[in-house]
Order: C-alpha cells, then structure tokens, then sequence
C-alpha cells in the first residue's frame, strides 16, 4: 500500500529525517517507537503532507503513485488520515459542521452523495458514543477547551467518520486514563480490516497491549535504527533505547 | 408660494429650451449640481414646498463644508459636478425580458448564495412583470401591514402622503448639516424608505423580502427613515446578499431610525456593492450616515450589518440613547478581501440613566485590503449607571491585509462602566492543515474558519439571512488562498 524509499526532509533548513524505508502492506500494524525529537511526527506530517516540511530526497508510493505529487486534502481523499499529536483548536466551527464538511468532502470525491444534516447528525452521535465522548461535544468548537484526552477521543471519532485506508496515529495514546486507552484501543481496532493498515507513533508498549502491531520500528536521529515484530516493543519496555547505540545527546 | 412654483416651472421650461434635456421624457439629468438642478429635482419629484426648502437648506450648508479626511481609507477626489442627480426608474421595456438574457455568471453567484428561484430574475433586473405579478406581491405583502396600521412606503410617496410625520422627524436624528455626506444625501436624495409603526404594534411581518425585490432599482442617494411609536416594534431588512452592481459609483445613504417609549427597532444590513475587481479597479463608494435614536424610556436600536462589498466603505451605525433604560447594540461582519477598504464601527452616546450598550465587532481582511474598525462610547453627565460592553476582534487572512482598531472612549460620569476587549487572530497554517488533512479545500476551509468566527453576529440576523450570509463570505473570500 504504502512504500517509504530513502526519504530525507527538513524544516527551516534542518535535516530531521534522513532516509527513511518503510513498506506497510494492506491489513498491517505497524507502530514506530523511538525518543524524544528522533523525527516520528516529521514522519507523520510528511506523509499527510504538511508543507512546513521539506522533502529534499527520496519518495513515497501509495499504491503504486507517487505520493508526494499531490496536495494535502488529496492525499486525504486518497485514504490517509493522520491524528494529530497536539490537535489544533478551531474557535467558532461546531465540530458537528467540521467533521460533515469532511466526511463530505470525501463522499464527493468517491461520487457518493452527500450527507444531509439530519442523517449525519444520527452518524455523528452513535460514533461519538463508541469513542466514549458526550454528543455534546459535537456542538462545541473544534477541539476548543476540550482537555488532553477529550481531544485525543477527538481525533478517533474523526478516524472512525472517515474510514482511511491508512490512519497514523501521532501519540494518540499519551495523556490519556486507563479507561480512555481502552476506548481508543478499541476504536482503532474497530477501524483494522484487510485492506486498510494502520501507523502508530508511540512511547509506550500499554498500547499495543491492546492493539497487537506486526511490526515495531524504532526511529532515532532521524533514521530507522531497529525493526521487529511486537517483541521488539517488551524488550524496549525493559532495556530503554541504549543497547540499541542510541546516543543518549542525540535521544534528548 | 405659488410664485415660486412658477419660477421653478419657468427654469425648468428654460433648461429645456437651452438643451440641456433634450427629450421632455427623459429619464436622467445632465449631471452637474446646483440651486437650479435641486429646484428641477424637487420639482419633478413633485414635492410640496417645505421639501424644497429644506434641500435647499442643506445645499447651501453643504457649499461650505468639507470632505472629511481623518477615516483610515484613500481614494481619488470625487467630482461632484460630474454626478448626475436624477435618473427615473428603468421602465419594463428597459430592462432584460427573461434570465436567457443576464449574464451568466451573474447567476450563478446567485445559485451559490442559495437566493431562491423566484427572487433571482427580479434581483437580475429582469422586468418584473415578465417574471410574476408583482402587483400580487405587492399586495400580498401590503394587506397585513395595513391592517396592522404599518406605513411602509418609499420616502417620496410619504413626502405626499404623510408630511406631517415627515416634516417632525426627518432630519431629527441626523441632521441636515450633520456631516459632508448626509449634508449632500439631504440636498439631493434620491428616494428611500418610510416605514411607521402605530403605537403597540408589532409589524406582523420582517420588512425584507418585499424591500429586497424592489432594493435592486434604489438611487445613489438613498434615504431611510423608520419610527416606531410607543409600544411597537420591527424588524427591517435593508440590501442581499445578490452582488449589486452600480454605474453610479459614490452612494451616499442616511438611515434615520426613532424609538419611543418601550418601542424596538432591529435594522438589518447585508451589503454587497460591487468591490471593484481583483486589482482595485472600479468598485462603489459607500459612505452612509446611520444613526437611532432611542428617544423613550425602555426603548431599543439594534443594528446588524454584515458588509462585504464596496470598493471603500465608511460608516459607523450609531445610536443616541436618550430615554431611560435606553438599550443600543451594533453587531457587525466586515469583510475586505483583494484592495477593499472598510472603516467602520459604531457610536454608542449615553445620555439616559441606566442605559447599555453592547458592541460586538467582527473584522476580517484578507488580500491587500484594510479593514479598521472605529468606535467611539461616550457616556454623558446624566448616564448614570450606564454601561457599555465592547469586542472588538479582526482576522487576518494571508500576510499582506491590515487591520486596525480605534476605540475612543469619552466618559463624563463617574458612575458608568465601560468593558473593552479586542483580539486579533490569524487564520493559522495548523488550522488550514488540519482542515486540508481532513480532505477540505483550502477556500472551503478558509470560508468555515471564517464563518465560525462571525458566528456570533450572524446569529442576529433574520434566519434566511444568517444562511446567506455564510454562503456570501465564502463567495466573497473567492481566491483569497493559494
Ligand atoms: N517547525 C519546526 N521548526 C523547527 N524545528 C522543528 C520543527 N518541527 C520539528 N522540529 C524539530 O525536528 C526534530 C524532530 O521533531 P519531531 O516532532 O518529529 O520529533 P518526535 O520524534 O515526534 O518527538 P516526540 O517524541 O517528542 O513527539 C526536533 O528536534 C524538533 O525540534
Ligand atoms: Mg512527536
């Protein structure tokens, strides 16, 4: 579905990846472990196309094309969803109108028809019940006031609306309670199936607990220094980055 | 004075002799502006005397004033003897006989705005007749009002009808010499709107629709005045969302509006002139005169404008709370997008007790435009117990607009209280992301973002607007990304 070659992108002038290979098949989990500032979400926002990111070298093919050609909102019709480390507040838009612009946007692309306030609003409601989140919150602006996990809840019930075919998860699990992890657990296992594959960013192994991933990688310094299966996460649990040569200078 | 009459007769008769009218049906002045063409005005208007007078009055103070320079907006000099001051209405045979022959892309601005079907031929200035009986409409909507005692009428009919009304209260709120614009409004307006609400009335309908089927022929100098008796109260509507395009290109309105004791009057504006093209070039020259007066105790002004056309806007909806308890509010979207520039705002002057004032402004500029809100809260010796509640936020899209913001506050009463906050936001890239990510256009996302932050004034608009008005910023923000 997914193939990373030999990608290198900056910010401001700052080489943060250095050349990343990857290859994530359809029906797969995959989750990428790594320290602080070792580039997990500049990975993450180059693949959803974030344009404060350069790409300087190297490419990535969804199914076959080339991924870097199209915009952002493309690359969202073509399937790729990313939930966001530190999800932004946008005042005055309802959730409810945001997530059915979405949700729109993306049936006219596929040349479905589009929902009407009524049938959405029913959609809406049920799937923020799955993530646990009041129906309230549809009302609200975009994520504003909502605390760490309400936003994290947040950015699942957008996942679930929008079905992709490969949601990247950016630390979705940190902040949150016991409880809300396993409503997050569960909403992205409700959104594994054959064909669709699934990237998560994490710090910790509780996580994939829930979500068995098939292969864990670990990034440091801007490259993929380690991969394996889901072992690989315990031993890191155990042993932190250092026998792997991280330098700790580098970690921090 | 029947002498005068003739006299005026006379020049009239003279001009035509001299050619400067060539056809005795003709339906526009040569443009110029002068004792003689007010006298010709008047006169074909057919005004009584007192009418007459009255502009004169105004002509000649307007000899002697200034344009004013201190709004934060440029522009070339207007000539004034190089406007024409009397155009009769298009007649039927005139106008486009069918929408086959308007232009396209007119209608489709329409379809994107939402207006409905049958509103669209006549906003397109499509003879009406072709399109319905607009006698029907006219009666359909002039039977409640009337049963309700409502006299709503354009200002030239009431000049006739009703001139005892118009002789006590025009010019009672703004007057004749109030500023440059108004001073010219008064010596040469061209028509307007009267509406009266008897005491205890609640006009039965939103005074909108039937103004906005007829709003596309108004003048350049149009004129408006509402008074709502003890007791009564009326939502008018003023302008659409349509785009409206004008040859005429300075419009110089003056809105009058009067409350009495325990009357409310909500006034309405969504102005949409045409803007002037991508690169600055054409576009209308707003600068109205709007001001309320909450004469009776109890009573209530309340003005909502959502302005997003003209090439140059200036005008500052005000009210002079007078009565005890008096409440004034001005909620307001302006929009500047490519080179508009807007400056606008609102006065808010306390002068009964225990009067309040609620100011809600929302600017947004995106392009090269500059968009400056100005407002000035004054509370009087006699406010006692006043307050004033001010919000003043702008948003900035792109980095080459401007925004500015000029609060005056003038306080001489120890016992008023005056709240002011004011914000200024951009539309961020982290937001712009998130929308895009989330498979949304950029413009699309734009107009959302946007239309999120205005919400609270839009939430004063009458409902078929407040939908309008979201589709209108997001036509108007039409290439302000990318
Ligand atoms: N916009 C930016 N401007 C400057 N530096 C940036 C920017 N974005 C990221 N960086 C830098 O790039 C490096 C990688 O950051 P990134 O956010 O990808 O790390 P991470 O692996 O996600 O870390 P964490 O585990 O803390 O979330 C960091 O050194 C960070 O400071
Ligand atoms: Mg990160």
């Amino acid at each position: 579905m997914l193939s990373i070659k030999n990608l290198h992108a900056s910010v401001e002038g700052k080489e943060i990846l250095k050349g990343i290979n990857l290859e994530i098949k359809a029906g797969e989990v995959h989750a990428i472990m790594g320290p602080n500032g070792s580039g997990k979400s500049t990975l993450s926002q180059v693949l959803a196309g974030n344009e404060a990111f350069e790409v300087t070298e190297g490419e990535v093919l969804m199914d076959g094309n080339n991924l870097l050609d199209l915009e952002t909102e493309e690359r969202a019709r073509d399937g790729i969803f990313l939930a966001f480390q530190y999800p932004v507040e946008i005042p005055g838009v309802s959730n409810m109108q945001f997530l059915r612009t979405a949700v729109n946007s993306l049936r006219r692309h596929r040349g479905e028809e589009e929902m009407n306030a009524a049938e959405f609003m029913k959609l809406a409601r049920e799937t923020s019940k799955q993530v646990d989140l009041d129906p309230n919150f549809l009302k609200r602006g975009v994520n504003e006031g909502f605390s760490g996990g309400e936003k994290k809840r947040n950015e699942i019930l957008q996942a679930l609306l929008l079905q992709p075919r490969l949601a990247i998860l950016d630390e979705t699990d940190s902040g949150l309670d016991i409880d809300a992890l396993k409503v997050v657990a569960d909403g992205v296992n409700a959104l594994k199936s054959k064909d669709r594959a699934v990237l998560m960013v994490t710090h910790y192994q509780r996580l994939l607990n829930h979500i068995v991933p098939d292969y864990v990688h670990v990034l440091a310094d801007g490259r993929i220094v380690k991969s394996g299966g889901s072992e690989l996460a315990f031993e890191l649990e155990e042993r932190g980055y250092g026998w792997l040569g991280i330098n700790d200078a580098v970690a921090s | 004075m029947a002498n005068t009459d003739k006299q005026v007769n006379e020049l009239i008769k003279r001009e035509y002799e001299h050619g400067f009218v060539t056809d005795i049906e003709a339906d526009t002045f040569e443009p110029g502006l002068n004792e003689d063409v007010i006298r010709r005005l008047s006169a074909v208007k057919g005004e009584p005397e007192f009418m007459l007078e009255w502009r004169l009055k105004a002509y000649r103070r307007w000899l002697e004033m200034d344009e004013p320079e201190w709004a934060h907006v440029h522009y070339p000099k207007v000539d004034y003897q190089n406007i024409s001051y009397y155009s009769a209405p298009k007649r039927p045979e005139d106008m486009p006989q069918s929408l086959d022959e308007v232009d396209p892309e007119l209608l489709r601005t329409y379809e994107k705005l939402g207006i409905p079907l049958h509103e669209r031929a006549a906003l397109a200035g499509v003879a009406v007749d072709a399109v319905f009986d607009s006698v029907s409409v006219a009666t359909t909507f002039k039977e409640p009002l009337a049963k309700a005692g409502v006299i709503f009428c354009s200002i030239s009919e009431a000049v006739h009808e009703h001139p005892e009304l118009v002789k006590k209260y025009l010019g009672s709120v703004v007057p004749i010499g109030d500023n440059f614009f108004a001073c010219l409004n008064a010596a040469t307006f061209s028509d307007g709107t009267f509406v009266y609400i008897p005491k205890g009335v609640r006009c039965p309908m939103e005074l909108s629709t039937y103004f906005r089927i007829n709003a596309a022929n108004t003048g350049q100098f149009e004129r408006t005045l509402i008074i709502a008796e003890e007791g009564s109260y009326v939502s008018y509507l003023e302008g659409c969302t349509a785009p409206m395009r004008d040859e005429n290109q300075l419009h110089a309105a003056v809105v009058e509006l009067v409350a009495l004791d325990d009357a409310q009057i909500k006034y309405s504006t969504v102005q949409n002139w045409y803007p002037g093209d991508e690169n600055g070039i054409g576009g209308i020259y707003n600068f109205v005169t709007k001001r309320g007066a909450a004469i009776g105790k109890n009573s209530k002004i309340s003005w909502t404008q959502v302005e997003t056309g003209s090439a140059i806007t200036w005008k500052y909806p005000s009210c002079i709370l007078r009565g005890e308890n008096s409440v004034g509010e001005f909620y307001s979207v302006a929009l500047t997008n490519n080179y508009q520039q807007a400056d606008t705002g609102t006065k808010m002057i306390h002068l009964g007790k225990n009067t309040s004032s609620t100011i809600i402004s929302k600017g947004i500029s995106a392009g090269h435009s500059s968009n400056a809100y100005r407002g000035l809260v004054k509370f009087g010796p006699g406010a006692e117990g006043a307050r004033n509640f001010t919000q003043c936020d702008s948003l900035l899209i792109g980095d080459r607009s401007a925004a500015h913001t000029f609060p005056y506050i003038e306080n001489k009463n120890k016992n008023s209280i005056v709240e002011h906050e004011a914000t200024t936001s951009k539309v961020s890239d982290e937001q712009m992301f998130l929308c895009r990510q989330r498979g949304i256009d950029p413009e699309q996302a734009v107009s959302m973002i946007v239309n999120g932050f205005c919400k609270e004034v839009f939430k004063e608009l009458p409902m078929e607007f407040a939908v309008e008005a979201g589709k209108l910023l997001e036509v108007s923000l039409e290439g302000s990304v990318g």
